[in-house]
C-alpha cells in the first residue's frame, strides 16, 4: 500500500527532505479538470473547465465568489473547497464589517495560507487537497494567486492548474507578454484559447461545460454561466486548435518555476480518482 | 412648614453625584413610508441631533439593502449604525449562501428576528422598511424596537412618528371621513404628500429639519430625491 | 382584654438576627464588577474644520481633575500615519489606552510591508465598533475621538462618541466647543464654503480665544493638527491662544 517508507504520516519527513503526505496532496489538485486565471493591468480572469461525473447529473461549479472584489476557481476536491471559500467569505467579510473598505488581496491569501498551513504540521490533520487560482482587484491592481495544498502561495501573473495544465501554462507562457495590456475581451479570448489547449481532440469547449469570471477596476466579480458564455466562446471558435507541447515559452510564470528544477513528482496511484470527488 | 425654598445649586453640593453611564443616545430623525401599487416611496430627514445639538444637518438615514428594499431608521443613530452594518453583512450572506438576493419579505422578518435576539438589550431604533415584494407591489412595514413586525400601506416612524401618522392614515387611508371613495394613491400624490407631511413636521418638532432624503422604488430601480426643508 | 407581654421587645425575634437601622445588607451578585460610571481625568473642547484641501483640529493641552487644572501638558492630536490625525476629548486615560493600540496596529500594518496603510475611513469605523462594543458592555472608553484624514485626495472628517454614536461632517468640534465654536465655524462656512488654509487657521485660532474665554476647564497653551493634501501632516505646538482681557472690567452683572 505505502509507496515508500516515510508517507504514512504528514509530520515524516523522507531522509531527502520531502512530505511524501503533502506531496501526495499536491497531486489531488491535478485530478481535478484544468482551470485557468490571468491578469491584465485593469481586470483578473478566471475561466474554468467544469466536469459532470455522469451523464446524470449535473456540471460541477468551479468558480466561487468570495466578496466584491474576489472570486476563486478550484482543483481538486471540491468538498475542501467549500470549507476554504466558506472561511475566506468570513474573513472578507469581517473585515469589511470593521474596516469599511474591501479586504486587501495579500492579507486574505496570507491568513488563508497560515490557515492552510497547520494541516501539514499536525499529525492529525490532513493538508487541503485542493489548489485555487484567486482573482481579484485591491488598491494595488488586479492579482491572480494560486494556493497549493502545501499552503505555498504565489502572486502570479497568469496561472493554470488541474490535469493537463501544463499545455495552458505553455500558451500563457507564450502569450505573456501580450496580457498586461489586453482588454477583458482579449483577456477571456487568451484564457479560452489556453483552457481549450488543455482539451483532448474530441472534446471542444462549450457553453455548458466552461465558465468565465471576472472582476475589474469598478466592476465586481462575475461569474458568466452558460448563455452568458456564447459570445465570447463564438470569438475563438474556428480558429486552429494548437498541438501541446509547442516552443518553449520566454519567461517563467512563477519564480519557481524557472531554472530551478522542482521536485521529482511523487509517484500516486490514478485509481484514487475515482474515489474523490474531484473537480 | 417653612414658606423659604432652599435654592438648589447643582455645582456647590456638598454630596458626591453618582453619573451613571446611559447606553443610549435620542438623535432624533424621522422616516415616513407610503406604498402604491406598483411603487413605494420612502423619506427621512438628514438632522442628527441629541438634545439642542445638532450633530449635523446631512445625514442619510435610508439604507438601500437590495434594489427592490430600503430600511429608513431612526432614533439612536449608534444602534442604526451597528444594525446596518450586520444587516448588510447579512443580505451577502443570504446572496452568496442561496445565489439570488434576498426578498423584501424576507428582509422584513429577518429585520425582525434580528431585532428580538437583541429582546433584552434592544436596538433603540424605529425602523421602517420598504420594497417591492414578489409580485411588484410596493410595501411597507414597520417595527418596534424590539422586533414587533407590522405590513402596511403607510407608516410615520420618529421624532415626529406620533404626529404625522394621523395625517397619513386620514389622507392615505381615507380613515374619519364621509363619501370618500377608496382608490390607490399615485406616485405623485404621495411624493407630495411625503413633502408636505415633512414641512409640517420640521415646524413643530427640533428634531426634524434641515432636508430630506427620498427614495422611490419601482420596478426600475431606486430613484433618489432630496428636498429642503426649515434648518432651524 | 389581657396579653401577656412579648419577651422581647425592640429586638429581632427569636431565631433571627438583629435589625441595625439603615443597615440593609447589599445584595450583589459575587462576580460584580464597577464599570466606569464617570471620567476623571479629563480634557476639554476640540475644534476641527474642513478646508479646500485638507482639515485643520486644535485643542488644548489641559488635562482636568474635576475643576482642578491638573495636568498641563498632555497633546491629544496626534498623528497616526501620512494621512490620519487622531484628536481625543473626555476622559485623558482612556485616550492613552486607544492610542496605543492604534500604534500597535499601525506598527503592525508596517511590518506586513505590502504598502498597505490604514485609512482614514477604515479608522473611523473601526474606532467606532470598539466604541460601541465597550458601550455594549455597559464598559464605556469616555471618550470624543475625531478621525481627520485623507483618504483619495478628499479631506475626511469623523467622529465618534463613548456610546459609539459616529458621523462625518466639514465642522466638528467636541465639549464646550459643540455649543460655541461649532455655530461660529458654520456662520464661517455659510459665507464662504470653500476656506483656504489660512482662513480656517483664522477661524479655528478664533474659536481657540473664544472658547479660552468662555470655557472654564480650557486652557490659553494649545497644539494644532493640520492635514493636507499636499503637505501631509503636521501638529504644531505648544501655541498660545491671543488674549484680551483689557474690557473685563467694564463687564457687569454676572
Amino acid at each position: 500500500m505505502f509507496r515508500n517508507q516515510y508517507d504514512s504520516d504528514v509530520t515524516v519527513w523522507s531522509p531527502q527532505g520531502r512530505l511524501h503526505q503533502v506531496e501526495y496532496a499536491m497531486e489531488a489538485v491535478n485530478l481535478g479538470s484544468a482551470t485557468v486565471g490571468l491578469k491584465s493591468n485593469s481586470h483578473a480572469v478566471i475561466i474554468a473547465l467544469k466536469r459532470a461525473s455522469s451523464e446524470l447529473s449535473a456540471y460541477q461549479k468551479k468558480i466561487i465568489n468570495i466578496d466584491d472584489h474576489i472570486g476563486i476557481t478550484i482543483s481538486g476536491l471540491t468538498a475542501d473547497a467549500r470549507i476554504l471559500s466558506r472561511y475566506m467569505r468570513t474573513e472578507c467579510l469581517n473585515y469589511k464589517y470593521s474596516h469599511d473598505t474591501y479586504m486587501p488581496m495579500n492579507r486574505l491569501i496570507t491568513t488563508l495560507g497560515n490557515k492552510m498551513q497547520v494541516c501539514t504540521q499536525r499529525y492529525d490533520r490532513r493538508p487541503y487537497g485542493v489548489g485555487l487560482l484567486v482573482a481579484g482587484f485591491d488598491d494595488k491592481g488586479s492579482h491572480i494567486y494560486q494556493t497549493c495544498p502545501s499552503a505555498n502561495f504565489y502572486d502570479c501573473k497568469a496561472m493554470s492548474i488541474g490535469s493537463r495544465s501544463q499545455s495552458a501554462r505553455t500558451y500563457l507562457e507564450k502569450h505573456l507578454d501580450q496580457l498586461l495590456n489586453s482588454s477583458l475581451e482579449e483577456l477571456i479570448k487568451h484564457g479560452l484559447r489556453a483552457l481549450r489547449d488543455t482539451l483532448p481532440p474530441e472534446i471542444d469547449l462549450s457553453t455548458k461545460n466552461v465558465s468565465i469570471g471576472f472582476v475589474g477596476k469598478e466592476r465586481q466579480f462575475k461569474i458568466l454561466e452558460e448563455e452568458e458564455i456564447a459570445p465570447y466562446l463564438g470569438l475563438i471558435e474556428g480558429e486552429e486548435r494548437r498541438g501541446q507541447g509547442a516552443d518553449k515559452a520566454p519567461g517563467p510564470l512563477r519564480e519557481d518555476q524557472g531554472e530551478a528544477p522542482r521536485d521529482p513528482q511523487a509517484a500516486t496511484a490514478t485509481e484514487a480518482a475515482d474515489r474523490m470527488d474531484t473537480d | 412648614m417653612s414658606l423659604v425654598v432652599k435654592p438648589n445649586f447643582p455645582d456647590y453640593q456638598t454630596a458626591p453625584v453618582q453619573r451613571g453611564f446611559n447606553p443610549y443616545a435620542d438623535n432624533g430623525g424621522s422616516v415616513v413610508a407610503i406604498a402604491g401599487d406598483d411603487f413605494v416611496i420612502i423619506g427621512a430627514d438628514t438632522r442628527l441631533s441629541a438634545g439642542f445639538s445638532i450633530y449635523t444637518r446631512e445625514q442619510n438615514k435610508l439604507f438601500p439593502l437590495s434594489s427592490t428594499t430600503v430600511l429608513g431608521c431612526s432614533g439612536c443613530w449608534c444602534d442604526t449604525l451597528t444594525l446596518t452594518r450586520i444587516l448588510k453583512s447579512r443580505m451577502q450572506m443570504y446572496q452568496q449562501e442561496h445565489n439570488k438576493t434576498m426578498s423584501t419579505t424576507a428582509c422584513a422578518q429577518m429585520l425582525s428576528t434580528m431585532l428580538y435576539y437583541k429582546r433584552f438589550f434592544p436596538y433603540y431604533i424605529s425602523n421602517v422598511l420598504v420594497g417591492l415584494d414578489n409580485d411588484g407591489k410596493g410595501v411597507v412595514y414597520s417595527y418596534d424596537p424590539i422586533g414587533h413586525c407590522e405590513k402596511r400601506t403607510h407608516r410615520a416612524g420618529g421624532s415626529a412618528g406620533a404626529l404625522l401618522q394621523p395625517l397619513l392614515d386620514n389622507q392615505i387611508g381615507k380613515k374619519n371621513m364621509l363619501n370618500v371613495k377608496e382608490e390607490p394613491v399615485s406616485q405623485q400624490r404621495a411624493l407630495s404628500i411625503i413633502k408636505d407631511v415633512f414641512i409640517s413636521a420640521a415646524e413643530r418638532d427640533i428634531y426634524t429639519g434641515d432636508s430630506i432624503l427620498i427614495n422611490i422604488i419601482t420596478k426600475d430601480g431606486i430613484k433618489e430625491e432630496t428636498f429642503q426643508l426649515r434648518k432651524d | 382584654m389581657f396579653s401577656a407581654p412579648p419577651f422581647w421587645q425592640n429586638g429581632p425575634a427569636p431565631g433571627s438576627f438583629y435589625d441595625f437601622p439603615n443597615m440593609q445588607p447589599q445584595v450583589q451578585p459575587n462576580d460584580f464588577r464597577q464599570h466606569t460610571q464617570s471620567p476623571v481625568t479629563t480634557s476639554t473642547s476640540l475644534v476641527a474644520v474642513t478646508y479646500d484641501k485638507g482639515i485643520i483640529i486644535a485643542g488644548d493641552l489641559l488635562a482636568s481633575y474635576g475643576s482642578l487644572a491638573r495636568y498641563r501638558n498632555c497633546p491629544r492630536i496626534v498623528k497616526v500615519n501620512n494621512n490620519i490625525i487622531l484628536g481625543s476629548s473626555g476622559d485623558y486615560a482612556d485616550f492613552q489606552y486607544v492610542q496605543n493600540f492604534i500604534e500597535q496596529k499601525v506598527i503592525s500594518d508596517e511590518c506586513l510591508d505590502d504598502g498597505i496603510t490604514l485609512k482614514p475611513k477604515s479608522l473611523y469605523c473601526w474606532l467606532t465598533r470598539i466604541l460601541y462594543n465597550r458601550r455594549s458592555k455597559m464598559d464605556p472608553l469616555w471618550n470624543n475621538f475625531i478621525v481627520a484624514g485623507i483618504q483619495d485626495g478628499e479631506p475626511f472628517l469623523g467622529t465618534v462618541d463613548k456610546q459609539g454614536t459616529a458621523y462625518s461632517d466639514k465642522i466638528i468640534c467636541t465639549g464646550y466647543g459643540a455649543h460655541i465654536a461649532t455655530p461660529m465655524l458654520r456662520d464661517a462656512l455659510d459665507n464662504k464654503p470653500q476656506l483656504t488654509q489660512a482662513e480656517a487657521r483664522a477661524q479655528v485660532e478664533r474659536c481657540m480665544e473664544v472658547l479660552y474665554y468662555r470655557d472654564a476647564r480650557s486652557f490659553p497653551k494649545y497644539q494644532l493638527g493640520i492635514i493636507d493634501a499636499d503637505q501631509g501632516v503636521s501638529i504644531e505646538g505648544p501655541l498660545q491662544v491671543a488674549q484680551n482681557w483689557s474690557v473685563a472690567h467694564s463687564i457687569k452683572g454676572y
